[in-house]
């Protein structure tokens, strides 16, 4: 059994340490929120935080985390940050499909945690790895925006 | 709102219409005003497939089109709630079962979503509905107050009576409305006092978008579940020759190898087993006719075959003695095998038990899915029940059920509920392509306008596979679509239809469909054409759209706005384009920059759109924004190859879309219109790629012929 501490809570799993943590928080314990896109960390759409620190889960091996706490987008709107992103991508609309935004919202959620008023660089930087096919990203920009002057 | 729940039942007999003329796929079914099955007996009052009302004043609106991106749960629920009067707040969502007698497309015949129609295909039924459900509860209260039902009112889901002034909630008289028979032909409101039509009002299925809680048909969790991925043969068409799965058994959490003709599918605990246990499976596979199918003999048929004439779409004029005068200009265009990509990768989940079955998806073509679902499983439509989901991006990916048989096939060997997931590479991989295309134009000039035009379509008819009475006498209606109806004025035109399929491979709808090409190769020899006159590219459109007003206006805005003619760094450009397609009339400017080693930088991107009544003028916006990005994805790297009959790329690493860090500012203008609601969801993509190429022409002075952008002819000469 491996330990983990998602979303504050301790959960154990059975399975071989190297199984990525995208599919034991999908398939194991039913997180849906997180999405599978690439499977090569192309893609961003499978983004938690480690610590508060974003990471693509299709390559971060179960057994690899020990006692750092993993948050998911279950999760992420309890955190200042996260609610504030939220809420500032539905007042922009920013969201078509809404598959990747998962991803997006947990990428944008740490870099404000790290930066609080990102530059355009800033924003390009942090978010260049989440890739959205419905083409949100002048929102998904200005929403970044929004929610960093509401601090 | 809450996230959209399945209104699952079984379908009543499917109903086709029949499909006829060219240019434009005709309304072929009217729907019908009695309810559904799905609806019966699930709340006091539904009078019609569309509409429920319960007795708490829950307003429940059945969509019969798929969300995947385009907002249209919203559009159409403002439509229905429009001429009902419903209290928007108290509005909700469901997906339609599979049941294409009450929830087909009328402007498709079948229960799809696609070709940008679903506001336009069901803007005069759904208001119908709404009317109809409104005049039943006005009925109802006006027989309880005994008063004529023309001195009522309706507001915020209630009936008033102001000389009196009472009023009684919808939600009271649900029970009551019921027994009044709905009308036939409810007079339906002047759109001057529209209340939410026009207003950019929150979208409904966002909310759950934001914290995970939105369900996917990737999220579908029956109890008991399994996983699975699958391959399928590398060659296009291959089927399996011999299965080694002793090391695949050993892997923890593998559960069952199920081995069919074409693909070996590995059932896990999740997928990571699945996974595992598929990589270590030794598959021997018959490659079949294809072994050898590569992109340069598919380019090589498709250029031959340009050769011959191809069946007249549309003849207007004497075309032959027009291009005899001499002088001609001819050009061809190229577009290539696409994949589609969308963010949700292909899956179904699917669980067979004896006499019945059950499969969870995101489908743009749900009643061809449950037919595909009875058929492998050996089972009556009736007998299968499809839960639609929330789609992860469509594109014209999900207008085609062949996950679903698939997942179907693979769970009749599956005890219990199976998930089949592809991966990426699969995705990429086993895509029904957007066909590659090559177009023959030809034009002469006269005193610097078009005096002759004639365009030859060579590609693949999707339709010919899709929708058969779509293909007749050689012309696909899609193929033609926005070369028929070019929007220049010119006296002799031609354009014909020349289908050749690649082969091995299968093509499919791809966002923009037919226009996509068409416009491409229209306005990228617009350009070509101006610059031969002598003319600025603005006017030298400008002056052949005389016929055209509304695309004229657009063009005039977007010049306006985009800052058109005025000076810009070296190696920059501006491109135009404009398109009449999905009945939407919009002018586009792209600027970029082209460095010296011919890379392109997207610096603005500036639209104008006459799209009729903008239902939703928010979603709008947002639609273009996200489809001109679309196509600059496809314009800057967009391509499938085959080499010895295998599909070259796997995922987003070598087939490329556009990041965050690419994007240039985008901004749209909308044209207040008060003619009917055009189609929006594929249109930005349609008009992205021609112009982001003028913009590289007007740069560089080296005219693209072919997408994707070839760099190495960009370089600056030194």
């Amino acid at each position: 059994m491996i330990a983990l501490v998602i979303n504050g809570e301790r959960r154990e799993v059975d399975v071989p340490p190297d199984t990525p943590l995208l599919w034991v928080v999908r398939d194991v314990l039913g997180l849906t929120g997180t999405k599978f896109g690439c499977g090569i960390a192309q893609c961003g759409a499978c983004t938690v935080h480690l610590d508060g620190r974003p990471v693509r889960s299709c390559l971060l091996r179960v057994g690899s985390i020990g006692a750092r706490a993993i948050t998911t987008i279950e999760a992420i709107g309890a955190t200042a940050n996260g609610a504030r992103l939220q809420q500032a991508w539905l007042d922009l609309e920013v969201i078509q499909c809404g598959y990747c935004q998962s991803g997006q919202l947990m990428s944008a959620t740490a870099l404000l945690n790290t930066v609080p008023r990102p530059t355009d660089a800033d924003i390009d930087a942090a978010m260049a790895g989440n890739i959205c096919r419905c083409g949100t990203y002048v929102r998904i920009r200005e929403a970044i925006k929004t929610a960093a002057a509401r601090v | 709102m809450g996230a959209p729940t399945s209104a699952a039942a079984p379908s009543d007999p499917s109903r086709r219409g029949l499909l006829s003329g060219a240019g434009a796929l005709l309304v072929a079914v009217s729907l019908p005003l009695a309810g559904s099955r799905a609806n019966a007996g699930r709340a006091a009052f539904a009078p019609n497939a569309f509409i429920r009302v319960d007795s708490n004043g829950d307003v429940t609106l059945v969509m019969p089109q798929v969300e995947m991106g385009q907002g249209v749960y919203t559009a159409l629920s403002m439509i229905l709630a429009e001429e009902l009067d419903a209290d928007w707040a108290k509005v909700k969502v469901e997906h339609a079962p599979p049941d294409e007698a009450h929830f087909a497309n009328p402007m498709l015949g079948m229960q799809a979503t696609g070709n940008s129609n679903s506001v336009r295909a069901f803007w005069t039924p759904l208001r119908k509905a709404g009317a109809a459900a409104r005049a039943c509860l006005v009925e109802a209260a006006a027989r309880g107050w005994s008063v004529p039902a023309a001195t009522c009112r309706t507001l915020d889901g209630a009936v008033i009576h102001d000389p009196t002034g009472r009023r009684a909630a919808y939600g009271d008289l649900a029970a009551r409305a019921g027994a009044v028979t709905p009308p036939a032909d409810p007079p339906l409101k002047d759109p001057a006092s529209f209340r939410l039509i026009g207003r950019p009002l929150k979208r409904l299925d966002t909310p759950d978008k934001t914290n995970g809680a939105a369900k996917f048909g990737i999220d579908a969790m029956p109890p008991g579940v399994k996983f699975a991925t699958l391959a399928q043969s590398p060659v296009l068409g291959g089927k399996v020759a011999h299965v080694d799965d002793a090391q695949a058994r050993q892997v923890p959490g593998v559960r069952q190898i199920v081995v069919l003709d074409d693909l070996v599918a590995v059932v896990g605990d999740h997928m990571w087993a699945a996974k595992r246990g598929l990589d270590a499976l030794k598959i021997t596979w018959d490659d079949g006719p294809n072994g050898q199918v590569s992109t340069d003999e598919i380019w090589t048929r498709l250029r031959q075959a340009s050769a011959r004439e191809g069946a007249i779409a549309k003849d207007v004029g004497d075309i032959g003695r027009a291009l005899e005068a001499g002088g001609v200009v001819a050009q061809t265009y190229e577009m290539p095998l696409l994949a589609h990509a969308p963010m949700e990768p292909v899956n179904c989940t699917v669980h067979v038990k004896p006499g019945a079955a059950e499969a969870w998806i995101g489908t743009q073509v749900l009643e061809r899915v449950h037919a595909a679902v009875a058929k492998a499983a050996g089972l009556t439509e009736s007998q299968v029940v499809v839960h639609n989901h929330l789609l992860g991006g469509g594109f014209g990916r999900k207008l085609e059920p062949d996950m679903a048989y698939q997942a179907a096939r693979i769970a009749t060997k599956v005890d219990g509920p199976v998930k089949v997931v592809w991966t990426r590479e699969e995705d990429i991989r086993h895509d029904i392509y957007r066909p590659a295309y090559h177009d023959n134009l030809w034009a002469r000039l006269e005193n610097g306008r078009i005096a002759a035009w004639k365009h030859r379509i060579s590609g693949s008819a999707v339709m010919a596979r899709f929708l058969p009475p779509a293909f007749q006498k050689g012309v696909d209606v899609d193929g033609v679509d926005s070369a028929v109806d070019i929007p220049y004025d010119i006296p002799n035109l031609r354009v014909e239809f020349n289908r050749e399929e690649p082969p091995g491979v299968i093509t499919g709808f791809w966002r923009g469909v037919g226009p996509n090409n068409n416009v491409f190769a229209i306005e990228s020899f617009i350009d070509e054409l101006a610059r031969q006159a002598g003319q600025d590219p603005v006017a030298f459109r400008r002056a052949h759209l005389d016929k055209s007003p509304r695309l004229r206006a657009a063009l005039d805005l977007v010049v306006q706005q985009s800052g058109w003619g005025t000076p810009l760094p070296p190696r920059c450009g501006r491109g135009i384009s404009v398109q009449p397609s999905f009945a939407s009339f919009i002018a586009t400017v792209v600027e970029c920059a082209v460095d010296s080693a011919g890379e392109v930088a997207l610096r603005r991107v500036t639209t104008a759109v006459d799209t009729g009544i903008a239902v939703n003028p928010d979603t709008i916006v947002a639609q273009l924004q996200g489809g001109i990005i679309f196509g600059l994805s496809a314009a800057l790297y967009g391509e499938i190859t085959l080499e010895r009959g295998r599909v070259q790329q796997s995922n987003f690493h070598d087939y490329r879309v556009l990041r965050i860090d690419q994007t240039p500012p985008i901004d749209v203008h909308l044209i207040k219109s008060a003619e009917p609601p055009g189609g929006i969801g594929e249109t930005g993509t349609t008009a992205s790629i021609p112009a982001l190429r003028n913009a590289i022409y007007a740069a560089t002075g080296v005219p693209l012929r072919r997408m994707p952008i070839d760099r190495s002819l960009l370089a600056a000469k030194s």
